[in-house]
């Protein structure tokens, strides 16, 4: 048999914590959050959290689960944080087992984590009244590099990972990460680094002519950006949950 | 096997037609068989600045639909040896240009002509994307100002994603930077941008800057493609353009702000 018919690839994958698969509000709390964004959410891989969870005990029950987010247009592939009972149940309604969360990626404080969508959330989303189920991206490591120029009108998303741009971004084109976004160019367009709420995430540019500025939801008109910075070469980061602009690295 | 040679833009009025008219003349009076097709169904134009729309009998959606062979639709050009005109419909609309039809239609220009031009309607509609999807190459034609300049930035976003070379992963669409309706004292009073804000924004090859100029609209007019006057700095500007286009090396012309002599300021000559 050939010895390279299996190799290694890493993958981000949602992750969502279902605590009582009976509970009537879960489906339409999940259908909210995937109608926010659907293209993003279509057919995606889903890694069920049992960490909360009770009962999940037989392979049936896995199975109305795993129906449950097909009619979502999620595909469940696996769980984590299971116990002995539920991974054998959850074998045999063919869900993998996956390794518990202890090695997880810096988790954003807040539970509901949005991805990104066309306009920039407002600085502190408001709170919900009930918080949607738990969709937190792992950290995928290889991070995603763009060589050509990104043009007007093209998003890209680097889903659970850094955004490396080797060429300019176009005024109306949109750069997105849920890590770092870094562009070896003029930024003519909008950058928004720490999608899914990291507040630690940057955006660096080698030139400053952006529209849009956005770290983990705060952001930057381009009228509200100091002139000084124009064509500069800057990072931008949250300090003490500001917004920041500054030219030395 | 001919190349097709998309002029696009994104935004209109920039001078698609006018440089579809003088680069498709220019490669066939170099002695290639050239093809210049109008993909803008329903405000049929290119026929008017070739002066050929006595002729037109049938036209691009007949022989789409299989009512007419090509020969029946293609005009052949009486000023340029090797100049095909091939006219478009003007009372149907872009629906018109059935995926399948068209693809028939490209395949036997391909067969049959070293280039094939391809008109480009404005927008990022069926129409535009259609012109856009058969191209080889495609010559991008902006004007020095900042919304045509930002339009053309998408239609090269398009063009690497949305092409037929891009949905079968072969070799990407060669662009070309056209530059038109510049005008050098504008751009020095900064009424418009430079070549090289242009040419930094969309960093493609540049293939050739067509001054502003009164010759481009009475070509139009009189159904004359402005390359075949040898007296406008426009024409020779397109001659040098199509030259770049197949490869030679020429300097870039007629770029530079006029000083305006006593005499000429006196008297108000541009």
């Amino acid at each position: 048999m050939s010895a390279d018919l299996v190799h290694g690839g890493m993958y981000t994958v949602m992750v969502v914590q279902v605590d009582d698969p009976n509970d009537s509000n879960f489906e339409s709390r999940l259908a909210d959050q995937v109608a926010r964004s659907p293209s993003f959410f279509a057919n995606a891989p889903v890694v069920i959290d049992l960490k909360n969870a009770s009962g999940l005990a037989t392979a049936d029950a896995f199975q109305s689960l795993k129906r449950l987010f097909k009619r979502q247009h999620l595909i469940a592939v696996g769980i984590t944080n299971a116990n002995g009972t539920q991974i054998r149940a959850a074998m045999n309604a063919d869900l993998a087992a996956f390794p518990s969360s202890s090695s997880r990626r810096s988790e954003p404080a807040e539970p509901a984590v949005a991805p990104p969508s066309p306009e920039p959330r407002a600085p502190t989303p408001a709170p919900e009244s009930q918080p949607a189920p738990a969709l937190v991206a792992l950290s995928g490591g290889k991070s995603k590099v763009i060589t050509q120029p990104v043009r007007s009108g093209t998003q890209i998303y680097a889903r659970g990972t850094d955004l490396v741009v080797l060429a300019s971004v176009g005024a109306g084109a949109e750069v997105i990460a849920d890590g770092h976004v870094h562009i070896y160019g003029a930024l003519r367009g909008r950058a928004i680094a720490g999608a899914s709420g990291d507040t630690e995430a940057r955006i660096f540019t080698s030139k400053l002519e952006a529209e849009l500025l956005c770290v983990a939801g705060q952001y930057l008109v381009s009228e509200a950006i100091a002139p000084e910075y124009r064509g500069q070469a800057v990072q931008i980061g949250l300090t003490d949950g500001v917004l920041t602009i500054s030219k030395d690295r | 096997m001919g190349k097709v040679v998309t002029v696009t833009s994104g935004k209109g009025g920039v001078g698609k037609t006018t440089s579809s008219a003088a680069i498709s003349t220019g490669l066939a009076m170099r002695g290639h068989k050239t093809v210049v097709i109008d993909f803008d169904v329903g405000l049929r134009n290119l026929d008017l600045i070739m002066g050929v729309e006595r002729r037109v009998v049938f036209d691009f959606i007949n022989v789409i639909n299989g009512d007419a062979n090509l020969n029946q639709a293609l005009i052949k050009d009486k000023r340029v040896e090797n100049l095909y005109i091939f006219p478009t419909s003007q009372t149907r609309d872009k629906d018109a240009l059935r995926k399948e039809g068209v693809e028939r239609v490209m395949d036997e220009l391909r067969d049959n002509f070293d280039f094939i031009v391809c008109d480009s309607p404005a927008g990022i509609e069926h129409g535009a994307l259609t012109a856009l999807y058969h191209a080889d190459a495609a010559i991008v034609v902006t004007n020095p100002e900042v919304s045509s300049v930002r339009d053309s930035d998408r239609i090269l976003g398009m063009l690497s994603s949305r092409s037929r070379r891009a949905e079968r992963n072969e070799a990407p669409v060669d662009e070309f930077l056209l530059l038109t309706r510049y005008s050098a004292d504008r751009v020095a009073k900064g009424e418009m941008l430079s070549i090289e804000d242009v040419q930094e924004i969309l960093s493609i090859p540049l293939m050739g800057i067509i001054p502003e100029s009164e010759s481009v609209l009475k070509a139009s007019n009189t159904g004359q493609p402005v390359i075949l006057d040898k007296d406008s700095i426009a024409g020779r500007a397109y001659d040098d353009a199509v030259a770049r286009f197949l490869g030679e090396t020429r300097e870039m012309r007629f770029i530079k702000a006029e000083k305006k002599g006593l005499f000429r300021s006196l008297f108000g000559k541009a």
